[in-house]
């Protein structure tokens, strides 16, 4: 890691963190309190995730600047305007300052934690998804059916909650119905042999379809109860949590996967897998079994998911998140994920679930049109795994 | 062909070629004559292939000079190497098997007018080429999937001639041929000699090279360590120059003493190899297995160790963990539960995890030795990898590190631990020493006596010769898929090894 890395992240952390706490004083104190300890974590990332942290930043910082920029001419145009309209009716005049006037007096809303909430919310259905991801593409898969199982699970649990359930039951129905999908596709995978683009294509289909089914090609209107008041909320109650429950959980389901990758058997043997599934079947690892239990896995995390989904929408819409597996995988490769297998990260899946919901919602404030920014994450997407081969070519050279 | 015979048809003086840090030529020189069978001669990883890449402009040299009939010559790339007039003959074939003959050999030098094929002169051209075969099998409408190897390399060596080939270049052309062939070959080589067409012939069966070839150069570790006349030059100084020691201390014996039986095979068959195997391993015996590449010897372990199906026949499992066992085939968990384990000739692709780390790939057979009840401690991971470290003394910066970093001696070293972390009794080694250098290759000669001393029974692979008869208590000799004789080393010769793989009698 060179030097650059090492101080840079650091730097942009702090100047990002004084300038929340600048435009947001209601959360200024906290973040004097959270500063270090986060500080200690970024110091403790290495190599890709601190330089996928410090690209955040900067696409952060970059969309901050020129919404400031973009904001401040507008102003300076508006109050131009005025003036000349004022000097055509004849009437006094004040002299307009510059530009950069405009620009300095600018208050940021891009960075207020306004935005964060309402990002960190977008990111949550994609973010435990792609924890599942993470472990399909670590053992050299691929899911194609997140989007299906999501609008399945979603509909699934409006459709318990219309049938008189409890919140609960309706919700663990919704996961575990996630849950049989992917073993449905492991089960494809490891007993018919079909490779998992084609299975889980496959699952695509029949889940979308299933979801329309049971919603009558509809939209199901249920009593969403406190799933909908509190799960996935702009203000969280109690307002201490600073983010809604859904992102908590998101991040707690990161921190089980992130363990479970590092600290267990299961997760060791997930990487060999990917790495080679032949050195694997040499090791004794029974590689059927473990696909069975990481597709189900998966399944299970779509199926929270989709939940979060319902939360989100408070309906079952069985149409609902229509492609959000090509954001999930984006997630994942942004982060490092290697489609051959053997790579990826549970931090680098976040980042990479959080640096294109930034784009969008920076795009979105700045004012690039949809279009422009379909292609901007496109390239963004590129370029990051052209980035990740480049490093692979230089580390393979100087073995 | 034309030039004099005082010229050179090769000169090759000071050629380099780097890949990253590991140099793999420093420095060659090579000269061959017109008309004139060249031996190159070196052990895995001494710079032979990556020489003859060079030559046929499949790489780029750093630095060095080429001379062809003494002109200089820098080839572009291979189809500029071929239209010099320079043939290579890879150890892989690179035949088209839905392809005929014809089509085989006229592929990218085919005869055309704006695009049609002229048939008429190709036909001629592939039927003068096919002459000089002596071969009756091989007619130009024949499909070369139909044809034996050995046929199928004698088209390759039709294609070299179609392309009015000065210099061919042999990378082991015999490793899968029967006996008959090889003689075919041997001949035909001679006569395409005669011709003055120089042949550059790579192998270390030292013993083809002296009913082949006129004159020799050896390479170790990307130099020249010595070259001359075959005949006059005896076998053991030319596998000093290959090894760049002398031969005891190559192969360095630990006393071991020969106990009771740890795996029997009774008339043991694959699919579709091997053949009605029958064999018993003991405890504290090295068994060394040799044969032609596709005699089934790869196949043999990878039956014995569940990774391919049995067909018919039995195992017995005598080995110190659990009791005595017999079964018709079982899947490698089990194996390893036996005690058994087993070393992959795939390094790369399936012996080891090269993107995890070191300390990954030693413990992964076995993650209950260093965690319990599915979760690990990194820390007693980590101890357990440093301990292999130290004991098998691997180069790496430390037991996280990843396993792509390593070299290849090194990372063979790491599939070694794995083994003994796992405490096998029953070691099947399928070319433990491939692709590694000779110091590596001594240290692990070393170990498997220590092995065998500790009361392990080691099964041993190999297409080298050499190491076979340097290491093992007794050969097993394959072919075609069957076990054809089993002796004590000092009963068996380099030639007599190769007289029983090529099917003669033994």
């Amino acid at each position: 890691m060179t030097t650059l890395e090492r101080t840079a992240a650091p730097i942009l952390f702090t100047m990002i963190y004084w300038l929340i706490a600048w435009n947001d004083s209601a959360i200024g104190w906290l973040a004097a309190v959270l500063y270090l300890p986060l500080l200690g974590l970024v110091m403790l990332l290495r190599g890709r995730e601190r330089r996928l942290l410090v690209a955040l930043f900067l696409i952060i910082l970059a969309l901050a600047g020129v919404y400031q920029l973009k904001a401040g001419i507008e102003a300076h145009t508006v109050a131009t305007e005025r003036a000349v309209r004022l000097a055509r009716a004849g009437e006094p005049v004040e002299p307009v300052p510059g530009r950069s006037h405009f620009i300095r007096e600018q208050e940021n809303n891009f960075l207020k934690t306004r935005t964060f909430r309402s990002t960190s919310n977008q990111t949550v259905a994609v973010g435990i998804a792609a924890m599942g991801m993470t472990l399909v593409i670590i053992s050299g898969g691929i899911d194609l059916s997140v989007g299906s199982v999501m609008a399945l699970t979603c509909v699934m649990t409006a459709w318990c909650l219309k049938a008189g359930a409890a919140p609960v039951p309706a919700v663990l129905a919704g996961i575990a119905l996630g849950g049989l999908c992917g073993l449905f596709n492991a089960a494809m995978i490891t007993r018919l042999r079909v490779v998992p683009f084609i299975a889980t294509l496959g699952m695509w289909g029949i889940a979308r379809g299933l979801a329309k089914g049971i919603a009558s090609e509809q939209k199901i209107d249920a009593p969403a109860g406190w799933l909908g008041e509190h799960v996935v909320v702009f203000q969280p109650k109690p307002a201490w949590l600073l983010v809604s429950p859904g992102v908590w959980t998101t991040l707690v389901l990161a921190a089980i996967v992130w363990a479970i990758l590092r600290y267990t058997a299961l997760g060791r043997y997930i990487f060999a897998i990917g790495s080679s599934e032949a050195t694997a079947r040499l090791c004794g690892i029974r590689v059927e079994r473990i696909k069975l239990y990481l597709y189900t896995i998966a399944g299970l995390c779509t199926g929270l998911a989709g939940v979060m989904q319902f939360c989100r929408l408070t309906v079952g819409d069985p149409t609902t998140a229509i492609g959000a597996e090509l954001d999930v995988i984006a997630a994942v490769v942004i982060g490092g994920g290697s489609l051959s297998g053997g790579e990826g990260s549970v931090f680098g899946s976040i980042i990479g679930a959080l640096i294109m919901a930034f784009l969008r919602v920076g795009c979105d404030q700045v004012g690039v049109p949809t279009w422009v920014q379909e292609m901007i994450i496109g390239g963004v997407i590129v370029l990051a795994v052209a980035l990740d081969q480049w490093r692979h070519r230089r580390m393979a050279g100087t073995r | 062909m034309i030039a004099s015979a005082n010229v050179p048809r090769l000169e090759m003086s000071g050629v380099r070629k780097r890949f990253g840090a590991t140099v793999a030529l420093d420095g060659v020189d090579l000269l061959v004559r017109p008309g004139e069978v060249h031996a190159l001669i070196g052990e895995n990883g001494a710079g032979k292939s990556t020489l003859m890449k060079v030559l046929s402009g499949a790489l780029p040299a750093d630095d060095g000079q080429m001379l062809l009939d003494g002109r200089p010559y820098r080839p572009a790339g291979p189809l500029d190497a071929r239209r010099h007039g320079i043939a290579m003959i890879y150890q892989e074939l690179n035949l088209a098997p839905h392809l005929t003959v014809e089509e085989n050999v006229m592929l990218g030098i085919e005869d055309t007018v704006l695009g049609f094929l002229r048939r008429a002169p190709m036909r001629q051209r592939v039927t003068a080429a096919l002459a000089q075969l002596h071969h009756p099998d091989i007619r130009p409408d024949v499909r070369v999937r139909d044809l034996s190897l050995g046929a199928q390399q004698l088209v390759e060596v039709a294609r070299a001639l179609a392309a009015d080939a000065r210099i061919i270049l042999m990378d082991e052309p015999t490793s899968s041929l029967t006996r008959a062939d090889v003689t075919h070959l041997f001949d035909l080589i001679r006569r395409l000699r005669d011709r003055g067409v120089s042949v550059v012939y790579i192998s270390h069966f030292l013993e083809e090279v002296q009913r082949v070839a006129d004159r020799f150069t050896v390479l170790r570790d990307g130099r020249v360590t010595g070259s001359g006349s075959v005949a006059d030059t005896p076998t053991s100084r030319i596998i000093e120059m290959m090894v760049g020691r002398r031969l005891e201390e190559m192969f360095p014996r630990v006393p071991h003493a020969i106990g009771g039986p740890a795996l029997c095979l009774e008339k043991l068959s694959g699919e579709p190899i091997p053949t009605d195997v029958s064999l018993t391993l003991h405890h504290g015996e090295i068994l060394g297995v040799a044969g032609l590449i596709g005699a089934g010897r790869t196949e043999l372990v990878r039956t014995v160790f569940g990774l391919a199906p049995v067909r018919s026949g039995r195992i017995r499992v005598l080995a110190v963990r659990g009791p005595e066992t017999i079964d018709a085939g079982a899947a490698p968990a089990r194996r390893l539960a036996q005690g058994i384990g087993m070393l992959s000739e795939d390094r790369k692709a399936e012996g080891l995890a090269l993107p995890m780390s070191v300390a990954d790939n030693i413990t992964l057979s076995r993650l209950g030795a260093v965690g319990f009840a599915g979760l690990l401690s990194l820390r007693r991971q980590r101890e357990a990898a440093r301990r292999w470290i130290d004991r098998l003394d691997i180069r790496t910066q430390g037991p996280e590190q990843a396993l792509w970093h390593l070299s290849g001696g090194n990372q063979q070293k790491v599939a070694f631990a794995r083994l003994l972390h796992h405490d096998a009794d029953v070691l099947l080694l399928d070319e433990p020493t491939r692709g590694i250098d000779v110091g590596a290759k001594v240290q692990i000669f070393r170990l498997i006596g220590e092995l065998a001393a500790a009361g392990k029974a080691v099964l041993f692979v190999s297409s080298y010769l050499p190491e076979l008869l340097g290491v093992c208590d007794r050969i097993a000799v394959m072919s075609r898929g069957r076990l054809v004789a089993v002796r004590p080393a000092a009963g068996w010769s380099e030639e007599s090894i190769m007289a029983a793989a090529t099917g003669g009698s033994s």
